[in-house]
């Protein structure tokens, strides 16, 4: 089993969330092909952790099979996922019922999808109070309204009337992040919260879900393919690429000295560095098909340090430095380049 | 009508003020309004003709054999009588009665069963779904009158058996509508969200999918109500329904269609109960389902002349 990913130096004990080897494996009509590859990380309570990387590399999957939500054509075949000490690979519908609001939670980035259209918005926040404190509902929307002022909703007793369609994008956010955070979860998972909206409702966002996370004292695991969103808002970041961990470590030192050629690459095709009158750089070719993943490094076909050995033998994600892993051959090449 | 003065206040559109009240939306709207008003008017007279008529529905009286509706033979005479003699307003008042008490509680049952299994069956996926729409395939491959007959004739044909037989004979109709919106349901991001914070599958059920499933389940069951009238005509019309001297709008329309040359009014002013009751519950399905949806009711809101022309742009998104 591979060692996680993250040995935190600053925080101590357990991390709230571990994951470790997870294998997730979707079967498709053309047959069965692995989304998520042995993917490993931890994050500390109060510490942000960015998964980032490209479309369909899986990130969105490795969250989704944390929370539990996969399709039935998706299935967790291996590795382990602890929240807050509990294994929740192989639990049971009711236990992980439990589990799910008080210790784990998730922000999703569709939020007029995710509310519930022909339900007032402060009854759907008031649910979790009922069904995990089992509150009155009377006592339930009042716990709503306080959650939606602490989210910077504007009359919040007047709006818990209205209906999602109501809200503007961000307000919408707002009042999903609310319902994330009602029970005070230990971990929470931000699945590119920030995508649908523009720019300053972005930074709002990022600021309120990092308010809360201090407040709380929660662990948050930022999922985006935003590179500035990584660099402004995460302590540590774990790239991955076709459903394999490629680089991890404190998001500081690995943006300003990757270790793999991926993520030097995706570094590099930022547009400040632009040259004005020439195309703008970008990672050439595009990711390989699930079920062709090849036998050797899966960033063989577009790595520009490929040769021999990385068609042959995959890299394993090894420790480079203090805090730091990546998985590639040439990780020390690269750190003197 | 109202003026529409209350709307161009900017207080009146706000997505913060209450939802208007559903009898003021009802006001707005003529058609529903006046469905209501006919619907209402036969469940009262269903509820309490009884009391006013004494038995003027089964008195008869040969002398007055099929008298055409006029004005000179003073209340009960009004809509004419049938062969013997007997008042057809009076029967009118008693069929309704009747009519509603068999057609009433078998759509509810089966209403309430079908949206139950379905909504279920739907949200649970596999092996119950597969369960379920078997049952229901059964149910829907035998001819629903022959059910009826065999069961009204094995055992005896009250107002309960009846009303069992309608209710079991359109359960599926409900079943595979609801199964249907559950399925589409479940894969909704809100009900994934509802599932990450813990939410069970009763509540998910009840809270999340029952209020998106409603309108529709209840449209089919508007149009079910006038099957379910129609069926439990066909049931009398063949001896095995409402026994006389009971008398239920099937059966009136059956007993008065050999006299439909001479004396139409028999068979044809219980049929025009039937249709009447019928739309009026269709419609006022329609405007349910306007009135309930909370991205759709604003259109209600909006003053009659100008409903046609106005974009199709909720208001407040236009202040």
């Amino acid at each position: 089993m591979k060692p996680s990913a993250l040995p935190s130096p600053t925080a101590t004990g357990r991390p709230a969330l571990e994951v470790e080897g997870l294998r997730v494996d979707l079967h498709t009509p053309s047959g069965t092909v692995r989304a998520v590859d042995g993917v490993g990380f931890g994050v500390h309570k109060g510490r942000t952790l960015a998964l980032l990387g490209e479309s369909g590399c899986g990130k969105s999957m490795t969250a989704l099979s944390i929370a539990g939500l996969l399709d039935p054509v998706a299935e967790v075949t291996g590795g382990s996922v602890r929240v807050s000490g509990t294994e929740l690979v192989g639990l049971g519908r009711a236990e992980r019922r439990k589990l799910a609001g008080p210790v784990l939670s998730i922000v999703f980035q569709d939020a007029l999808a995710a509310l519930n259209p022909v339900q007032p918005v402060g009854r759907q926040l008031a649910e979790p109070f009922r069904i995990h404190r089992g509150l009155s509902r009377r006592q339930a929307a009042e716990k709503a309204v306080e959650l939606m002022t602490r989210v910077g909703i504007p009359e919040p007793r007047l709006r818990a009337r209205s209906y999602p369609h109501q809200f503007s994008g961000g307000m919408r956010q707002r009042l999903l992040i609310a319902m994330a955070v009602a029970l005070d979860p230990d971990v929470l998972i931000a699945d590119e919260p920030t995508t649908a909206l523009d720019v300053t409702v972005q930074a709002q966002i990022m600021r309120l879900l990092r308010d809360l996370q201090t407040e709380r004292d929660m662990a948050l695991v930022l999922i985006t393919h935003d590179l500035a969103v990584v660099a402004r808002h995460a302590d540590d970041v774990v790239v991955m690429y076709a459903g394999n961990v490629v680089e991890a470590g404190p998001v500081r030192e690995v943006f300003s000295r990757p270790r793999h050629p991926y993520t030097r690459a995706l570094l590099d095709s930022v547009p400040e560095h632009a040259v004005r009158g020439r195309p703008l750089p970008a990672v050439p070719g595009s990711p390989p098909e699930l079920s062709a993943v090849p036998s050797g490094c899966v960033f063989q076909a577009r790595c520009p340090l490929a040769d021999d050995r990385c068609a042959r033998e995959r890299p394993a994600l090894e420790p480079v430095g203090a805090s730091r892993s990546a998985a590639c051959h040439f990780s020390e090449e690269l750190d003197r380049g | 009508m109202s003026a529409p003065d209350d709307r161009t206040s900017p207080a009146a559109t706000s997505p913060r003020t209450r939802p208007p009240r559903w009898w003021r939306l009802l006001g707005r709207d003529r058609g529903a309004a006046a469905a209501a008003v006919v619907l209402a008017l036969v469940f009262l007279v269903a509820l309490f003709g009884r009391l006013f008529l004494g038995d003027r529905a089964v008195r008869q009286d040969l002398r007055a054999s099929l008298r055409p509706p006029s004005l000179d033979h003073g209340f009960y005479g009004l809509l004419g009588t049938d062969v013997l003699g007997r008042s057809v307003l009076a029967r009118l008042v008693d069929a309704a009665a009747t009519t509603l008490s068999i057609a009433v509680p078998a759509v509810l049952c089966s209403l309430l069963i079908g949206s139950a299994l379905g909504l279920w069956a739907g949200y649970h996926g596999g092996m119950r779904e597969n369960v379920a729409m078997r049952v229901a395939d059964v149910i829907l491959s035998f001819p629903s009158l022959l059910i009826a007959v065999v069961v009204l004739y094995v055992f005896t044909p009250s107002a309960m058996n009846i009303v069992l037989i309608l209710a079991v004979a359109r359960i599926p109709v409900y079943l595979r509508t609801a199964r249907a919106e559950a399925a589409e349901l479940r894969s909704r991001l809100f009900v994934d969200a509802a599932r990450t914070f813990g939410t069970p599958a009763s509540a998910i059920i009840r809270r999340h999918l029952l209020p998106i499933a409603l309108p529709t389940l209840l449209t089919v069951a508007t149009l079910d109500f006038c099957f379910v009238m129609l069926t439990e005509s066909s049931l009398s019309f063949l001896g095995i329904g409402i026994q006389p001297p009971e008398v239920s709008w099937g059966l009136m329309v059956a007993q008065g269609r050999q006299y439909l040359q001479t004396a139409w009014w028999i068979a044809v002013l219980p049929g025009l109960a039937i249709m009447l009751t019928t739309v009026s519950a269709t419609v006022l399905a329609a405007w349910v389902r306007l009135a309930t949806d909370p991205g759709q009711r604003w259109r209600l809101t909006l003053p009659r002349k100008r409903r046609g022309e106005r974009a199709a742009v909720p208001p407040e998104m236009i202040a």
